[in-house]
């Protein structure tokens, strides 16, 4: 049988990571998916891509936090366990060391969710249009109000 | 250039359709911003990982009145229940790893994978009926599947 290189190890953890960040993975998961010891996998992963396992599935969380702080109206909390950060608290502090200001200045940056996901018109159309609550447009109902 | 930005869904639930999309299937979440003043929220999400220009499934709740009267609306209900709400046709490169990946988070499939002419496929339903067929594309070959 072929002998399969350690980095299509490592890849399998990494994709690990991109695909399930919001589950609540430890870097002994991504471990156990390359098929290495906990320590042998961190200085592996390290070597192949440039950061540890632990800032990878961080950043790849904040990556995600910062899109969706961008294009969703979720609280920061919502948002913090949407992509798997175990606290508020440490998901704010990671937030702010990696993008330089809490989540909320972070959003506040950036123009409203609504211009940002371009409601399609008919959509508006569709759904802004107010229901007729009887605008005494009816002749019949201008004249049983008593209106001629 | 003209490119396929987003499709949609009519869904009975938003919340219990966005659990399943991004729980349960692992997607992404692309926009989900209510407006208060339409009470209407755009619910749009995608296979991960997607970028900004990745087609998105927007997930739109059975409109009421006044775009559908009670009826109309009750009626469409019923159709996207009854699976005629339309196909959503996602590709994958392994049927069956996917098939077992969305099994063991809960996925209940219509039929297991399936050699056809095409490739092998599957298909399931979100939570209101919809279907979304699972296809892995291999060389057309009459004789493999029906």
């Amino acid at each position: 049988m072929a002998r399969v290189p350690l980095a299509r190890h490592l890849l399998r953890a990494k994709d690990l990571a991109d695909a399930r960040y919001a589950d609540p993975l430890t870097v002994p998961d991504l471990a156990a998916a390359a098929g290495l010891s906990p320590a042998h996998f961190s200085r592996e992963f390290k070597r192949a891509f440039g950061e540890s396992p632990h800032q990878y599935l961080l950043t790849r969380r904040l990556e995600r936090a910062a899109a969706l702080l961008r294009t969703t109206d979720w609280s920061v909390a919502d948002i913090c366990f949407a992509v798997g950060a175990g606290s508020v608290g440490s998901f704010t502090a990671s937030f702010g060391r990696i993008f330089g200001s809490t989540p909320q200045a972070y959003r506040a940056k950036f123009p409203p969710a609504e211009w940002q996901v371009h409601i399609p018109r008919c959509v508006a159309q569709a759904y802004a249009r107010p229901q007729n609550r009887t605008f005494r447009e009816d002749p019949a109902e201008r004249a049983s109000l008593g209106f001629s | 250039m003209i490119k396929l930005a987003n499709a949609q869904f009519w869904v009975h639930d938003q919340d219990e359709a966005l659990q399943f999309y991004t729980k349960t299937l692992g997607w992404e979440v692309k926009a989900d911003v209510t407006m208060e003043a339409w009470n209407f929220r755009w619910l749009c999400v995608a296979p991960a990982p997607a970028g900004p220009e990745a087609p998105g499934l927007v997930l739109m709740p059975v409109p009421g009145p006044p775009m559908l009267d009670a009826d109309a609306s009750a009626t469409l209900g019923d159709l996207v229940a009854k699976g005629a709400g339309g196909t959503l046709f996602l590709e994958t490169d392994d049927c069956q790893a996917a098939y077992d990946d969305l099994s063991a988070r809960g996925v209940k499939f219509n039929d297991p994978p399936t050699a056809q002419p095409y490739g092998i496929d599957t298909s399931f339903r979100d939570p209101s009926g919809n279907n979304i067929r699972l296809t892995q594309v291999l060389e057309f070959d009459p004789a493999r599947g029906s």
